[in-house]
Parts: C-alpha cells; structure tokens; sequence
C-alpha cells in the first residue's frame, strides 16, 4: 500500500511539475500576478509530493519490502540497518528519486525565500525549475520506476555491492547530488535573467548563496569519493582520473569560476553575460556528470551495471538543457550590457584570469574524458586516456592559477598597482621560495614537486597576509587588529580559508605523489619489513565474523626505533549477498604521514615451484596525504563561513543593498 | 574607494580606459591560455594516449600491427583454469577473447573482482621475445567494483571474435541498479 501511494505520489508531482514549468511562465509574460503565484503554490506542492514518495522508498528499504524490486536487487535483510538506508540511493532508480528529491526541495526554496525577488524573475525561476522537474520526473517514471513489485515475493534480497557498504559512500551521493542539482538553481536564474533580459547586482546576490552553497556540497562529494576509494579499493591512490571521477571535477571546476564571476557582477556590474553563459555550463556539465555515470559509455573502473537507454534519455535531457540554455544565450545575451570597466590589472582583472584558466583546465578534462569516446563513434579504434595526460595539462594550467591565487585578493578593485600587491607579498615569496630551495636540496626533486611545494606555499602565506594586511597586523596595536578583525565581512575570512586551504590540499598531493614508497612482498607469522623507518611485523592471519561477511585479518605490529607504534588489522572480506570480496585497507596516520596496508590473497605454492608461501601484503607510506582532505574540508568550511555572511544570507539581499 | 581613483590625476596620462581596449586584453589573454592549453593537450595525446586491443588484433589472423615501447591496454576474459601464482607474489594468467589467448604475467595484488572467467582489462608493454612466445607484462589489472558488469571493450571483444552468447553466461543479466 505505502508503496503504491510513493508511486501515485510521484505522478502527482509530475502533473504540479507540469503546472509549475508553464503557469508562472505565461504569468510573467502577461503579469498576471495569480498565475505566477500558482508556481509558488506547485512548486511546494510538488516538493511534498517528492518528499512522500522518497519517504515511502525509504519505508520499503528501511523495512525489506521485498515486493519491491529494486529492494530486492539491492537490500538484504542481514544488512546492517544504515546501509539498509543508504540502499535507497545505492541503485540508479533510488538515485534518480533523491535527485528529484533534492530538486524539488531548491525549488520550494526560491519559492518560499524568494519573497524579496522581483515577481516576474521568481516566477520564471520557478518555471525553469519546473522544466527540469518535468524531464527527471518523466525520465522516473517511463524508464526507471522504483516502486515496481515483484510476484511471486521472493524470501530475501540480493544484497547491496558490498563496495557501497561503507560509511564514506554512502554519503557521497547526496552531498554530490546537493552539488550538481543546487547548480540548477543558478542555471534557472541565468534563464530567467537571459528571458527578462537584464542581470543587476541583486540577480547576483541571489546567484551567489545558491552556488557556493552547491559548491560546498560538491567539494564535500568529490572529497569524499575520493577519501573512499583512498581506502577501499587499496590501491592507495586517492584520484586516478576515471571518467566518472572527471565528471565529478568538471562542474566543480566550472562551479569554482562562476562562484569568482558572480563576485564581479555583484560588486562591480561587469562579466554579466560571461557569468550567465558560466552558469548555464554548469549545470550543463553537471547533467554530462549524471549521463556519463548513468550510461556507462565511457569505461570507468567506478561503473556499476548500467543502462545504455537510461542513458539516452539523459542525453537527450542535456541536449534540451544546452541547446535551450546556449541557444536562448546567443538571442539574448547583447541585451546584457555590462557597465563596470577594469583595468586588466585590477582585482576583476585577476578574476577574469581564473575564469580563463579554470575554464581552460575543465575543457582538457571535458577533452581527456571525452576523447575516447569521439575516437570510437568515428571508429577510430579504442583508446583510453590514462592519468598521464591529466597530469600533462591539468597540472600545468593550475600552477599559474595558483600564482595568480596569492596576487588577485591583494588588488583594488578597477585598477590594482601590481607592484605594492608583489611588495606587500614579500614574505610569501621568501617563504615559497625558501620552501622549494629546500625540498630540492632534501630530495632532490623532482621538479613538479619543487614548484608544487613552492606554490602551495606562496599560496598559505599569501593567503595570511591578505588577512593581516587588511587587519593591519603589527601596524596598529594588537587589540585594535583584533577589533577589525571581528568587523571583517565573514565572506573575506571565507576566502582567506578556501584559498588557504587550496594551498595545503596541493601541499598533499605534491608530496603524496613525489615521496610515497611502495611495496609489495609475500608475507609470512613472523616475517617483518621496514618502510620509511616503520618496522612492519607479521602476526599472522585469522578468520573473523562480520554481521553478513567473513573477515580473513591480519595483525600486523608497527614498531619505530625498537619502540612500539601501532597494531594494523588491514582485511580482506567475504561477502555472502552478493557473493564479493572487498578489501579494507589497514590506514595508521600521523596527520603528516600515512603507512597504509593492505592484504592480498594467500599463496599456496604447488609442489615443486619455486614461490614462496603466505599472504601477499601491499605497504604503502604515503607522505601529507592526509592534508588533501583536510584541504578539501577547509575549502567547504571557507564556502560555509563565506555563505553565513550578513549579506549572502538567502532572503536578506534587500537588506545589504542598504 | 572606486570615487577616490577616479580623482587620480594619474589616470589621465594612462591610455583611456575604453570597452575596446578592455576586451583586447581579454582577448590576448584568452589567446594565450587557449594556445597553451591546446599545445599541452596536443603534446600530452602524443604521448599518453593507451590503445586498446583484444587477443585476436595480436595473434588472430585480423592482426594489426602493435606499437613496441608504448602502453597498450588487452581486455577479454580471464581464461579458466589458467591463473598460476609465481616468485614475488606474481601472478601469470591469459586474457581470451574465446577466439585467441594472450599470456600476462603481472606483480602485485589484484583487484577484489578479478576471477576466472571474468572480464579484464590489462595496461601494460610486451615483454622481449622468449622463443617466439611473447609475454604481455602487465602495470595495472582493472576489474570493476560490481560483479554483474562487463567492461564495455570487452564484451565488444567477444561480439568482434564471434563466440557472444546473448543472454547466456557471458552476456549476464543486467540487475536494475
């Protein structure tokens, strides 16, 4: 019964999605206040209609309602119960409903916060919102519906991947969700500015809000999708540039410049139509992220089994969406007369500077991803764009990136002196340079890591002196440096983190790419090896029971300088629904370092070989790897501290134009 | 702050600050990026780029030459019966595309996934001859996280050699996920 009431509920949604795509937009075409009222009134409607379905998926999952069919493919009832939950986004058709969920949810959003928007740009937000609605609804309910039963009801599911069984995935689907859909809300905006045909500071105070709080949400999502396959998939890497991770980084890439264009249009009335065409990219590229998952055309060693006709009907979504969202953008994007004018050595200056690079380092990752692809449809042969090329051009866009990164903050806005921003960085640059002097008389090189250590840098410390600068730090006494810095904007303390943080996650992934040592050797009771000084000791094997596996685990003793570190447990488990093994990665971290361990299959040599008998073990100690997602965590915390601002507050841009 | 510059006498003896000249600048700077980027992505294809091939584009009689000293990729499926452990927590198995084998020899752990009879995709250069035998020395073993998924390649490496079975063992069935 709960179940039928999800399915009915989400087909009311799709008929008030239908009313809120057209009401308001025929309303504020005509000014006809009650018909754009009525996108109000759907779009909340439709997000409790959403909310009912997904609350009953959840109930099914929740309880293994196993006349369902995507519980029974995905849920088990020996599962543990938050995996039992986070099951109800662990398959496409679950995915797709928190999607819905998540969107439905903004939309409500503009229309119960939006109360201070002009009528007329709030309906038409609404009906783009509902636009989207319609297409993901529609796509629910003919291709992927999640509430269909089974008969004769099965006595028990199949069981969830037992990769997804973790903590650290199952929250990364929603926080990346929160990202790709809450760009939509800034795509909308860019359509409903591109039909008034006027874009003003107070459109950018709203577009801002909504996309740093997707970009927090997406940094989050990438960050955690890294950190888990850092540690279950044991290979002890943490990025490996697979399609589905690049089409995770693009709109994020693309996210980063329009968050530092909309500042321009905001403060200084410039770049309007560049942002508006940023915005429309975004979400654009976020819906690419969702076809390449979803479809598996691209190979991708994260691919789970996909649906190429789901994916067509993805495809041509986002062909609705960019052909819509460019097309309407050639009509009408002369009407977007910007005002303000900068010298190009000038805060918008350095800002435009990182919308050029960042956009230049998502088209080579759109390319890298893309490419394959491309080659196969003009039967070109099949080829794959491995990590080397990402790191021939990605890296190599970044660096300026980061230079320009300790610079731009320190300029005035219209015309900047380039020369007192370099004078006052003085320490930054001794610092950076200092930094990379030293890493190449230590170690040598290689050269990347000289300049990557060097950069991040330049970067933290510049990032500092920003901050102290503008509280004039030891040029007035230290009580009136701390009264101006309560009364800094919350949005400039924002940046002095992200950025900063910017600058410790390079710190990790130079180093973790530069230094880690590896090995891999056969293991047997009593054997030992040395790592980077840790002394590693095996203590043998056992057999251990999980709540719905078998654990085989090692006790491995660390010991440093004869002195006792730490005990590692690194697993290989067993599942029995599906029948899987996975690998859990024994992880010992100094917050500088970690020594990373994983176990690999038993070697039984057979009479006569030559191969040594026991457990194959995989030691890794990769140096600052840590500080990569510590990095990442400060980046969102920077975005949030940015988001609280007075002025950013969602529902307050009346307030802050006073 | 933006009044107090406009005021500067110093203004006036740069050049005027006009829309023209604004989006020159924008365009020498966009100009530069883009060479750069298509300079980095040009030179990184040429060297980075891995083709894929199946066991019969190596030994099969539709053979196509193979780039020595270069990363290629050959995917198929774990032949059965075939996966031998050696020295050094080594492991020697072939890769089949039901049509043609191909030996590998690779070092290290294997992913979770990897089975006999399972698809796999292999990176990775040939080793030197050893009578007229070569063996391909695998870096990297890729499977994928989900056991009722064939890598795209080879499934098509399968349909290419003939010896596809829809619905059947090689063609498992696609769980709604």
């Amino acid at each position: 019964m709960i179940v039928e009431i999800g399915h009915y509920a989400l087909i009311l949604a799709f008929g008030l999605a239908l009313v809120q795509a057209s009401a308001p937009l025929i309303g504020a075409q005509k000014n006809n206040a009650v018909l754009m009222d009525m996108g109000r009134m759907a779009a909340m409607a439709q997000f409790l209609f959403v909310a009912l379905a997904f609350a009953a998926l959840t109930h099914a999952f929740v309880v293994s309602d196993f006349s369902v069919a995507i519980v029974v493919a995905n849920s088990h009832s020996a599962k543990p119960w938050l995996y039992k939950l986070t099951g109800v986004w662990g398959n496409h058709e679950g995915s797709m409903v928190l999607w819905v969920f998540i969107l439905s949810l903004f939309g409500a959003c503009v229309g119960t916060f939006g109360t201070n928007l002009p009528p007329t740009l709030r309906a038409r937000v609404l009906a783009v919102q509902g636009m989207i609605g319609v297409g993901f609804l529609l796509f629910i309910l003919t291709t992927s519906n999640p509430f269909l039963r089974l008969d004769p009801v099965p006595a028990d599911g199949r069981g969830l991947n037992p990769i997804l069984q973790d903590p650290g995935l199952a929250f990364h689907p929603p926080f990346l969700y929160l990202g790709y859909v809450g760009f939509s809300v800034a795509f909308s905006f860019a359509i409903a500015a591109l039909i008034e045909g006027r874009v003003d500071a107070a459109w950018a105070r709203w577009v801002r809000p909504w996309t740093l709080a997707a970009w927090c949400a997406l940094t989050l999502g990438v960050a955690l999708g890294s950190w888990w396959a850092y540690y279950e998939l044991g290979w002890g890497g943490f990025w490996f540039w697979d399609p589905v991770e690049n089409a995770s980084v693009m709109p994020w890439l693309a996210g980063t410049a329009l968050l530092h264009s909309a500042i321009v249009v905001e403060k200084r009335n410039a770049l309007k139509s560049w942002t508006i065409l940023l915005a429309v990219l975004t979400f654009v590229l976020s819906l690419l992220g969702t076809f390449i998952v979803r479809s598996g055309v691209l190979t991708s060693v994260h691919s789970f089994a996909n649906d190429p006709e789901r994916g067509l009907f993805i495809l041509v979504l986002l062909m609705i969406a960019a052909g819509g969202g460019f097309g309407l953008y050639a009509l009408r994007a002369h009407k977007l007369k910007s005002e303000g004018l900068f010298a190009p050595i000038s805060r918008e200056g350095g800002l435009v500077l990182n919308n050029l690079l960042l956009g230049a380092a998502c088209a080579t990752v759109f390319i890298g991803t893309l490419y394959p692809l491309l080659l196969d449809v003009l039967d070109g042969g099949k080829v794959s764009v491995g990590p080397p090329f990402f790191n021939l051009t990605f890296a190599p866009l970044m660096a300026p990136l980061v230079a320009v990164m300790g610079v731009g903050p320190m300029l005035a806005w219209k015309r900047g002196d380039l020369a007192s921003a370099l004078s006052r960085l003085w320490i930054a640059a001794v610092i950076a340079a200092v930094g990379g002097i030293a890493i190449l008389f230590i170690h040598g090189g290689p050269v990347y890591a000289v300049i990557g250590i060097a950069l991040s840098l330049w970067l933290i410390a510049g990032a500092i002196t920003e901050l102290a600068t503008r509280i004039r730090l030891f040029k007035i006494s230290v009580t009136a440096s701390a009264r101006r810095l309560r009364n800094l904007p919350l949005s400039a303390i924002g940046m002095t983190i992200a950025h900063g943080a910017v600058g410790i996650m390079i710190l990790g992934i130079t180093a973790s790419s530069a230094w880690k040592i590896e090995r891999i050797l056969v293991m047997n009771k009593g054997d030992q090896v040395t790592v980077a000084g840790y002394t590693i000791k095996m203590g043998g094997v056992n057999n251990v029971p999980g709540p719905n596996y078998l654990a085989q685990r090692a006790t491995l003793t660390v010991t440093r300088s004869e002195r006792p570190v730490t005990t590692m447990f690194p697993e290989k488990r067993r599942f029995k629904n599906p029948v899987q093994t996975t690998t859990e990665a024994a992880i010992y971290t100094t917050g500088f370092a970690d020594l990373y361990i994983a176990l690999g299959d038993q070697q039984v040599p057979k009479a006569g070989s030559t191969a040594k008998a026991g457990w194959v073990v995989r030691v890794y100690y990769n140096p600052l790897v840590p500080w990569i997602w510590i990095g990442a965590i400060f980046m969102m915390l920077g975005g949030l501290v940015s988001l609280a601002d007075r002025r950013h507050r969602v529902g307050a841009p009346t307030r802050a134009a006073s | 702050m933006s009044a107090t510059l406009d005021q500067n006498p110093q203004k006036k003896r740069r050049p005027p600050l006009t829309a023209k000249r604004r989006r020159l600048y924008l365009l020498i700077a966009a100009a530069i990026i883009l060479g750069l980027s298509v300079t980095l992505i040009l030179n990184a294809f040429r060297d980075s780029l891995v083709f894929f091939y199946t066991p019969s584009d190596i030994v099969g009689a539709t053979k196509k030459p193979v780039p020595q000293d270069r990363m290629i990729r050959i995917g198929g499926l774990v032949e059965e019966g075939s996966v031998k452990k050696t020295k050094n927590a080594g492991v020697s198995f072939a890769i089949t595309d039901l049509s043609n084998r191909i030996d590998v020899r690779y070092q290290g752990i294997l992913p979770d996934l990897f089975r006999e009879g399972q698809g796999v995709v292999t990176q990775g250069k040939f080793g030197p001859d050893q009578g007229g035998n070569k063996m391909f020395i695998a870096h990297e073993v890729l499977a994928k996280h989900d056991e009722t998924y064939m890598p795209k390649e080879v499934s098509d490496a399968i349909k290419k050699s003939g010896k596809w079975q829809e619905g059947g063992k090689r063609a498992t069935p696609k769980v709604s996920k």
